[in-house]
């Protein structure tokens, strides 16, 4: 066990934690938009900021990362940390200015506009916060997408921009994705990805006649986990 | 064992038989034979010092010299503006721009008779005498060639010209006569820092490696140099490949590393061939791999070809990028001496850094020690560019003034023209102005006063340069190679760059340097690797340091350079044109028309590009530019 103040206030955590795991487990709240607690730290959105001191060193880090230390004095809302945080948002807002969650981000920290000329500012979803790619590779297993390109053209992407021939259309990396980057549909018998350019088929339960899942995820689950062929005829709701 | 060109010598398997080989190959070597040492390096190449070896070699069979003359083909010699070079041995006799036609001229006069061709001498730039001796060369004189003076000594794709100049003795030394202890005691006492860029002290990073658990332990030659006008690596690797290479295998040994890895950028073609023909050698000899000269120490070392980022300069990004990954650095708050490559202790140094290993090892850390300023020790390599008379690669005591090497060894600003500033590491170093010619170079000054000594990217500015493009053109090349990861770099470069773009468009507006200063702090405080931490440095620096240019731009619409084209017009001043049309033909937009004899021309505004032909060449002055 390690000591260390967060705020002012004394916590115990076990070694290995990060600062954002124990702020949070005191109701400390600090904002995220690239973790998640499934995945691996990534420390990409930079919003977790924190300012840490430990004798006479002070320094701007990322809460996700950073491992506690015995000493270690965090403050998550210091002058320092706020000014740099509203600039990251402001950032995110340039490029993002149309979408919501931003938006609402930004006016939480009391940002309306960002101080850029108003015709640079983009109408982007994405913020490359790699949880699609992440959750495709640490989850699901699959690594149908990755990010591509680097600098300012970095993206999440299909390999070589043609449909994603290793997605199985679990639709995790429309769930996690924060931003509502990502678009996927169930049209009647059929699940389409936009952003991977696939397409799959829905299987129909048995019992409902709904369709309730892609085939290509299902069977890659029975191959997984060695599951009879029959096992996923009805759905979930129905069995 | 044999000391011929063609086949390797034998295996060795002791110290004695290096030391037996070391004697064989100085006394191989006739006292009688002159060296014509060529430099083949890559500033060299595009002067064509491929074609001029290949006419010393059949100029030197048809003169029948073969038992008298001896050719070299080197690395890079240093003074790159110069180029092609060839240095006569003994007697250091420099001749410079050397051509084709010259090669019988120099086998019949120097070699044959002793006679100095004095049109291929150097003229020193004060005196205008000519001079003869390299050594004498006020470019050379006050450098301090530690690492790379071994070039000019040695064929670097020859392990027996290394060998016989003392190559690998620093090695069996440290194999045979100091513990690993000892040898991190000597790196420490030595005050060796990180060439690379943060100026880490060396052997405290091999201590806390050789410290970290674990079994499998790596140790890294980080030779991706990206930074834009240098190749101070590129120089020293291609050169002089196995001064790294023993640097690297002291360290292994001292850190306990089996396997090794030489991470080069792939555009260092002559680099990543001599340091693979190295590697294959000191294979052959015994000098790496399985038992190293009986010593029962194992590496092995492989090479691995960056693809072209400069973000894979970064020790962690680069890392990855050795794993297979995508070269996207990581947070070091877990340092890479303990977890680096594979989550294993990993101990990465700089091509510089290990090439002053055996340095230390041979002469000891109390004689290093006397060379530099209390807290930067040695010497540094810089790749010396921009607009200064003498461009080309330095090596300076550390302590060394930024004046003295840009007057005394650059030899001053090309053209007459006036000192305005230096940037010091690489793209996102600091421009540093006149008021700091007289700054110590050392890793703590140049921080202290906004830049940072990086890797060796040292690049004059004269009064011709407009300060807000250079530092648009720094943050250009930034916005680029961020590696998009994390929003501070990736969005913030992008957004800094805009805002440059519009003032040197004249778009610029009053709160622009508020938010550039803004921005700066953000990056400096928030991203997640020293490529945006440090990208602001152009930015914040010229500010500080120019910031009446800014406001020119800003304020007036004008650029005091005469640079951003948006703010400068060009026209002729009638009383001075005579008519003589030479900017007629020079205009590329047919924007000036010819009147008649002894008629001053017109310029058409509407189709003029400001390009600045007309200006450049117009004699008279009689194009004006505002």
């Amino acid at each position: 066990m390690v000591t260390l103040t967060i705020n002012g206030r004394e916590v115990k955590a076990e070694k290995g934690q990060t600062i954002l795991q124990v702020a949070r487990e005191i109701g400390i709240d600090i904002p995220t938009l690239c973790h998640n607690e499934a995945l691996e730290p990534y420390g990409a959105c930079r919003l977790c900021i924190v300012e840490v001191s430990k004798g006479k060193r002070t320094e701007i880090v990322t809460s996700c990362l950073y491992p506690v230390e015995e000493g270690l004095e965090v403050k998550t809302d210091s002058p320092r940390v706020i000014s740099n945080r509203k600039m990251i948002l402001e950032l995110l807002l340039a490029r993002c200015s149309k979408n919501k969650v931003i938006q609402r981000l930004a006016s939480q920290m009391g940002i309306e506009q960002p101080s850029f000329k108003s015709e640079y500012l983009e109408d982007n979803d994405c913020i490359v916060c790699g949880l699609c790619v992440r959750a495709c590779e640490q989850v699901v297993g699959v690594s149908a997408i990755s990010l591509v390109n680097r600098g300012i053209t970095k993206e999440p992407a299909s390999p070589f921009l043609e449909p994603a021939a290793d997605c199985i259309g679990c639709g995790s990396c429309y769930y996690i994705c924060p931003t509502g980057a990502i678009k996927m549909e169930d049209r009647k018998d059929t699940r389409i990805i936009y952003n991977w350019k696939v397409e799959f088929k829905l299987k129909k339960c048995k019992v409902c006649g709904n369709y309730w899942a892609p085939e290509k995820q299902l069977d890659y689950i029975k191959k997984k986990w060695n599951l009879p062929e029959d096992f996923f005829d009805i759905c979930p709701t129905c069995k | 064992m044999s000391a011929n060109t063609n086949e390797m010598p034998n295996k060795l398997c002791s110290k004695q038989d290096l030391e037996a080989l070391q004697k064989e190959l100085i006394n191989g070597r006739k006292s009688d034979r002159v060296f014509i040492s060529v430099c083949n390096g890559t500033a060299c190449h595009p002067y064509g010092c491929a074609q001029l070896i290949e006419t010393f070699k059949q100029e030197i069979s048809q003169q029948d010299l073969g038992n008298k003359a001896e050719l070299r083909i080197t690395g890079c010699h240093g003074l790159c503006e110069k180029g092609p070079i060839v240095v006569i041995q003994p007697g250091d006799i420099f001749y410079q721009q050397v051509k084709l036609e010259d090669v019988p001229e120099i086998l019949r006069e120097t070699i044959s008779k002793g006679n100095i061709i004095d049109r291929l001498l150097h003229t020193d730039p004060t005196t205008g005498s000519k001079i003869v001796h390299r050594h004498e060369i006020p470019f050379y004189r006050k450098q301090k060639r530690n690492i790379l003076g071994n070039n000019v000594e040695i064929n670097p794709t020859r392990i027996e010209d290394y060998i016989a100049i003392g190559g690998y003795t620093a090695l069996a030394k440290a194999l045979f006569e100091m513990t690993p202890e000892q040898i991190i005691e000597q790196i420490k006492r030595s005050g060796l820092r990180g060439r690379g860029g943060a100026g880490f002290p060396t052997g405290t990073k091999w201590e806390s490696c050789r410290h970290a658990p674990g079994d499998i332990k790596y140790v890294i030659v980080n030779a991706d140099e990206g930074d834009p006008g240098a190749y101070a690596n590129e120089g020293l690797l291609s050169g002089n490949p196995h001064s790294v290479l023993e640097g690297l295998i002291i360290g292994a040994y001292a850190i306990g590393a089996n396997q090794g890895y030489v991470y080069v950028r792939n555009e260092y073609p002559l680099a990543l061939a001599n340091i693979t023909t190295a590697l294959n050698q000191a294979q052959q000899l015994g000098l790496l791999g399985e038992n190293i000269l009986g010593s029962r120490f194992d590496l092995n070392v492989s090479i691995t070809r960056g693809g072209g980022a400069f973000v894979c300069g970064e020790s962690t990004a680069l890392m990855a990028s050795l794993e297979g990954k995508v070269g996207e650095p990581r947070a070091k708050y877990v340092h890479t001496v303990e977890k680096g490559l594979w989550d294993r202790p990993s101990d990465l140094n700089n091509v510089e850094t290990w090439a002053n290993v055996p340095v230390i090892i041979n002469k000891g850390a109390d004689w290093y020690r006397t060379l530099g300023t209390d807290s930067s020790k040695g010497t540094k390599i810089f790749s010396l560019v921009g607009k200064i008379s003498n461009t080309g690669l330095v090596e300076v005591p550390m302590g060394i003034t930024l004046r003295e090497i840009i007057y005394d060894i650059g030899g001053g600003i090309r053209g007459g023209k006036k000192f305005k500033a230096v940037q010091t590491g690489g793209p996102s170093g600091g421009c540093l102005p006149e008021k700091f010619l007289d700054l110590p170079v050392d890793f703590d000054e140049l921080t202290k006063a906004g830049s940072m000594m990086g890797s060796g990217g040292m690049i004059v500015m004269d009064e011709t340069t407009c300060m807000v493009d250079i530092a648009k053109y720094f943050l250009t090349f930034l916005e680029e190679e961020s590696c998009g990861k994390c929003v501070p770099c990736r969005e913030g470069i992008k957004r800094m760059r805009q805002i440059l773009n519009d003032i040197t468009e004249g778009k610029g507006g009053e709160e622009d340097i508020d938010l550039l200063e803004q921005l700066s702090a953000t990056l400096v405080d928030s991203s997640l690797c020293a490529l945006g931490s440090t990208a602001p440095n152009p930015v914040i620096t010229t500010i500080r340091y120019f910031r009446d240019e800014y406001e020119a731009h800003i304020k007036e619409k004008r650029c005091p350079a005469g640079v951003c084209k948006a703010l400068i017009s060009y026209y002729i001043i009638k009383e001075k044109c005579p008519g003589c049309g030479l900017c007629v033909k020079a205009c590329p937009q047919d924007a000036i028309t010819f009147i008649g004899k002894k008629k001053p021309v017109a310029l058409d505004e509407s189709k003029c590009i400001k390009c600045g032909a007309c200006y450049d060449v117009c004699k008279l002055g009689a194009v004006g530019r505002k």
